[in-house]
Formats: structure tokens, sequence, C-alpha cells
């Protein structure tokens, strides 16, 4: 679904992700843990090309690392930005009806379609559509940028720390939804800081510290592995 | 619709015979400053991009029918050939402004913009030598009045024995290429491009993540709102007769921004409001305040111009005190009624 080789992005002198490798396989959920600052939404943002990278990158087989970023939505990678990135003074209807943006106007029905899916999926956003999006409590504003996500009809959804500033019990319900979308055959690339849930919910994992990644493996072999163990599971 | 209609075709001839000729000028400005404040809504009020160097665009479509239709460099153009020539070079501006501006926002962007607009005024300023483009800090002269059907509107017309004089003829032709500016405003805040660029403004990022081409929209907002402005430029050209780099000064900017902030950001009521009001009430003042003090006091105490900027700042102050979305912002109502 995704080869990354050689990935390399650097915010001026500085080098923020020093030349990394992986690869996410169709129908999978693949994460990326680390600690701050180890280059983990950089190389996200990278992927969704809204950075300047080198390297190479491969999304279903095509180099996309020439393409730029907002042309990669139509072709099914849809990303979720850090912090939601809800459109705040726009009602939840009107950002939902956003990520169908690049849609072409003949799939109309489809859309609504996929609207209905979407309000069944998250009742809350049906519920509050007429809400603005900035009066949304965390939790459901990452649900609406998650559901704006999937209004593009995304094969492979970069999903950058879904559970950042949330209360447990909102996070527990977050990571419900997406393993709901990754049943329906969504792949998944989470960045996440809480390497628990992450491992926990993936089958694949890769572990990034400054720039590089150290260690790869399925996620159960991670989660088990003393050295993960002691610095990102905290026993 | 139809009394609003009326209103605008009655209001020049009643301000007319009950004011003087001299307040329907003031009408005509008024048009045009609606026309420069429509334009900045959609690049401030629309794609959320603080552009404090406006009047360039304005400066950009004065000049150009200027010097296309004056003695200057004797060419006489007609206005129906400079005024869409003038949007298309003011437009082409507005993406010279914009292409090295893309990755700035908000008081950086601000900074530039304020740098582009002193440096198109400048150089209208200097450009008389070493060869005479736009005769320097005197400005050009004697420019062809706006005609119309081969009737110049600077004269009066006489029908069936009622005169209408030079500044009602282009206060009815400044208001209809208002309204075909609001026109044009409504559709496109309506189109897929007024929602792109108003997902810009909201955040970019997201913007882009939902497949919008950030770069072409903001650019395209520019350039629309450039436009709009060189096409009120080559007017006021045409009207005035007369264009000089004094009337293209950075107060300009932010009167006009003044005009859309004041009035409501992004809602096409509210920026015509701001621009009517802004160029209406301080005339008001400046022909009320000597009179209203003569009354009160016996004597005029403060120099009306003075005061006038004095009860500006003031009005100001109030609106973002207690109206800080502006005087006609838009209503959640009516977005939720459109559901």
């Amino acid at each position: 679904m995704l080869a990354v080789t050689n990935l390399e992005v650097r915010y001026g002198g500085i080098v923020a992700v020093k030349g990394v490798s992986f690869a996410v396989e169709p129908g999978e959920m693949a994460c990326l843990i680390g600690a701050n600052g180890a280059g983990k939404t950089t190389t996200l943002k990278a992927l969704a090309r809204l950075l300047p990278a080198r390297g190479e990158i491969r999304y279903r087989g095509a180099r996309i690392d020439t393409l730029p970023g907002h042309a990669l939505v139509s072709r099914g990678l849809a990303l979720v930005p850090e912090g939601r990135g809800v459109f705040s003074r726009l009602t939840v209807a009107e950002n939902l009806a956003m990520g169908a943006y690049h849609r072409p106007r003949h799939e109309g029905g489809e859309v609504g379609a996929d609207l209905d899916r979407i309000h069944e999926l998250l009742p809350r956003l049906k519920e509050r559509r007429h809400q603005l999006a900035g009066t949304l409590s965390g939790g459901e504003q990452q649900m609406l940028a998650l559901g704006r996500a999937l209004m593009g009809r995304p094969r492979l959804l970069l999903l950058d720390e879904p559970s950042m500033g949330l209360a447990p019990l909102m996070v527990q319900k977050v990571f419900e939804v997406i393993r709901t979308i990754a049943a329906q055959g969504v792949t998944i690339l989470l960045v996440e800081q809480n390497a628990r849930l992450a491992l926990e919910v993936c089958q694949r994992g890769y572990v990034m510290e400054s720039g590089r990644i150290t260690l790869a493996d399925t996620a159960s072999a991670l989660a088990a592995d003393a050295r993960v163990r002691a610095a990102y599971l905290g026993s | 619709m139809a009394l609003i209609g009326c209103a605008l075709v009655i209001a020049p001839l009643a301000v007319g015979a009950g004011l003087g000729n001299a307040w329907v000028r003031v009408l005509d400005f008024a048009a045009l400053y609606i026309m420069l404040a429509l334009g900045l809504n959609i690049v401030v009020g629309f794609a959320g991009l603080l552009d404090l160097g406006y009047i360039a665009f304005y400066a950009v479509g004065a000049y150009l029918y200027a010097l296309l239709a004056s003695p200057h460099f004797g060419l006489h153009w007609p206005a129906w050939a400079i005024l869409p020539l003038g949007a298309a070079v003011a437009g082409l501006f507005g993406v010279l402004l914009g292409a090295p501006t893309l990755r700035l926002r908000g008081d950086y962007l601000a900074i530039v913009t304020l740098g582009f607009g002193e440096i198109i005024r400048i150089f209208l300023n200097n450009l008389n030598a070493p060869i005479n483009i736009t005769n320097g800090p005197k400005g050009i002269a004697g420019i062809d009045a706006i005609a119309v059907f081969g009737h110049r509107l600077s004269k009066p017309i006489d029908i069936g024995g009622f005169t209408v004089s030079g500044a009602t003829l282009y206060y009815y032709l400044f208001v209809a290429l208002a309204l075909a500016i609001v026109f044009v405003c409504v559709r496109l805040q309506d189109s897929r491009i007024g929602r792109a660029w108003v997902a810009i403004r909201e955040d970019e990022v997201a913007a882009k993540a939902c497949g919008i081409d950030t770069r072409n929209v903001k650019l395209l907002a520019f350039a629309m709102g450039a436009s709009f402005g060189g096409v009120a430029g080559g007017l006021f050209a045409g009207f005035q007769e007369f264009v000089s780099p004094e009337s293209f000064g950075l107060m300009e900017s932010i009167m006009v921004l003044c005009m859309v902030v004041l009035g409501g950001m992004g809602h096409i009521p509210g920026v015509i409001l701001g621009g009517l009001m802004l160029t209406v009430l301080p005339e008001a003042f400046r022909h009320g305040a000597g009179p209203v003090q003569q009354a009160l006091f016996g004597k005029v105490l403060l120099d009306p111009e003075a005061l006038r900027m004095l009860l500006f700042g003031l009005a100001l102050i109030a609106v973002m005190l207690y109206r800080p979305a502006g005087l006609w912002p838009e209503s959640r109502h009516r977005r939720e009624m459109a559901e």
C-alpha cells in the first residue's frame, strides 16, 4: 500500500527525519511510535506532501513524491492532521461537506450515501450537524476530523495523534471508531505517543527515535520487547 | 428588491435637489469605495489574507486609464476598452503580489502587502525620469471623461426640460457596475471557490488535506480582489479627470480595510454598509461640524477636519468594543436555514 525508502526531511539546516524506510501493507493498521520530537509528525506530513522531502514514497505502486499535497486526496490518501484541524467557524455539516470537496459533482448521490454511513458510525456528528465545529468537545472534534477524512473515501488514512489532549474515556471511543474504520477495509498508518494503545490496536509497529526508525516488528512483538517496554510502556 | 431599486434610482435626484451636486459626488465616491471594499473583502473576508496594500490595485487601474486616455501620451482609448484591461492588469499585479507571499500569513503578510502598496505609490511618484511615464508627483491631468454611447458623462443631459447632472450620470454608471460586482461576489461566495477560500481562512493545512490546491486558490483570491480594485481605479480616473500618487497612500488602504472590518468581514451586505457609512459620514462631519459649533458656542472651536478624524477614531474603537464582528455580521441563523 505504502512503501517509503530513505525519506529525509529538513527544517532549514536541521535534519528532522534522517532517511527512514518502512512499509504499510494493504488492509493493515501500522503505527509509528516514539517520544516527543522523534520526527513522527514530520514523517506523516512529508507522506501527505505537506512538507518538502527527499527520498522515495510509493503509494499503491506509484511514486507520489513528485505530486502536490492536494492531489493525493483524490487518489485515496488522506491525512487527519495533528490537533484535529477542523474548520472551527463552520458547522459540523459544512466541515463534512468540505471532506468531499475534491469529489466530482456527478458523485453527488454517493456522497450523500457516504454521509449517511458516517452519521451511522458517528451519531454525535448527526446530532450536532448545525453546531459550529469550534464549540464541540475535543473528542467530538477528533470524530469530526475522522468523519471529514472518510467523506473523501480514503484507502489509506494517515492519523496524527488522535488521542492527543483527550480524556481517557474519549481516547477509548476514538480508537473504537478507528478500529471500525479499519475493519471496513481502510488501511491505517497511525502516529501515536500513547504507545501502549497504539501497539494494542495495530498489527505492525515502528519505533522512531531522533529522526530514525530504530525498531520494526509486529505490534505484539514490539509490545513484548524489553527495550520498548522500558522506554515507552513504563514497565 | 424593487424598493431598493427605486431608492437607488431616486437617491441622486433627491440628494441633488435637496443638498446640491457636491453630495451627489459623495454618493459617486461611495459607489467607488463600495467596489473597493467588496474587492478587498474577497481577499480579507473570504480568504482571510490580511492585505494592507490593496489601494495599489486601485492605483494601477487609475493610472492605466490615465495613460491610455489623456493628452499625456496622446492616446484616447474608449473607457469600455480600458476598464476590462484595467481589471486584467490589476489582476496580474494581484498575482505578482500573491506569488511571493503564498507562505505568509497574518502580520507577516500584512507587512509585505503594506510594502507592496508603498512601492507602487513610490514608483508612480518617481517614474517621470529618465523617461516620463507617470508625470511624477504632478500627476496626470486632462484625462478623458468616461463616455457612454458617445456621450461624455461629465456633461449634463437634458431630458424633456429636466437636467440630469454629470455627477448623477456617473452615479448611475457606478451603481450599475457596483451591482455587477455584488452579483459576482454573491455567486463566488456560494461556489466551490468560495468554499475553498473559507476553508483556507479557517485552517490552511486542513484545507490542503481536503484536496484544495491552496496555492492556486489563494492566487485567485488576490487576482479577483485586485481586478475589482482595477475597475474602480479606472472609473475614478475617468470621473476625476485627474490622478496623482497622493490619492493612493497607505491611509486609503487602511480606510478600505476599515470599511470591510467595520461593516462585517466576509458578509457582503455588511461590507456595502461599511463602504457607504465611511464615505458619507465623514463628509457629513466635514460639512456639519463647523455650523453646529457656530450655533452651540458662537464660534468654531475645533477644526472640522481634526474633529472628523477624532470622531472617526472613537467610532472605530466603539464598534470594535461593542460589535467586534462588525456592524452587520453574517448571522449563523441564515446558514442554518440554508441546510
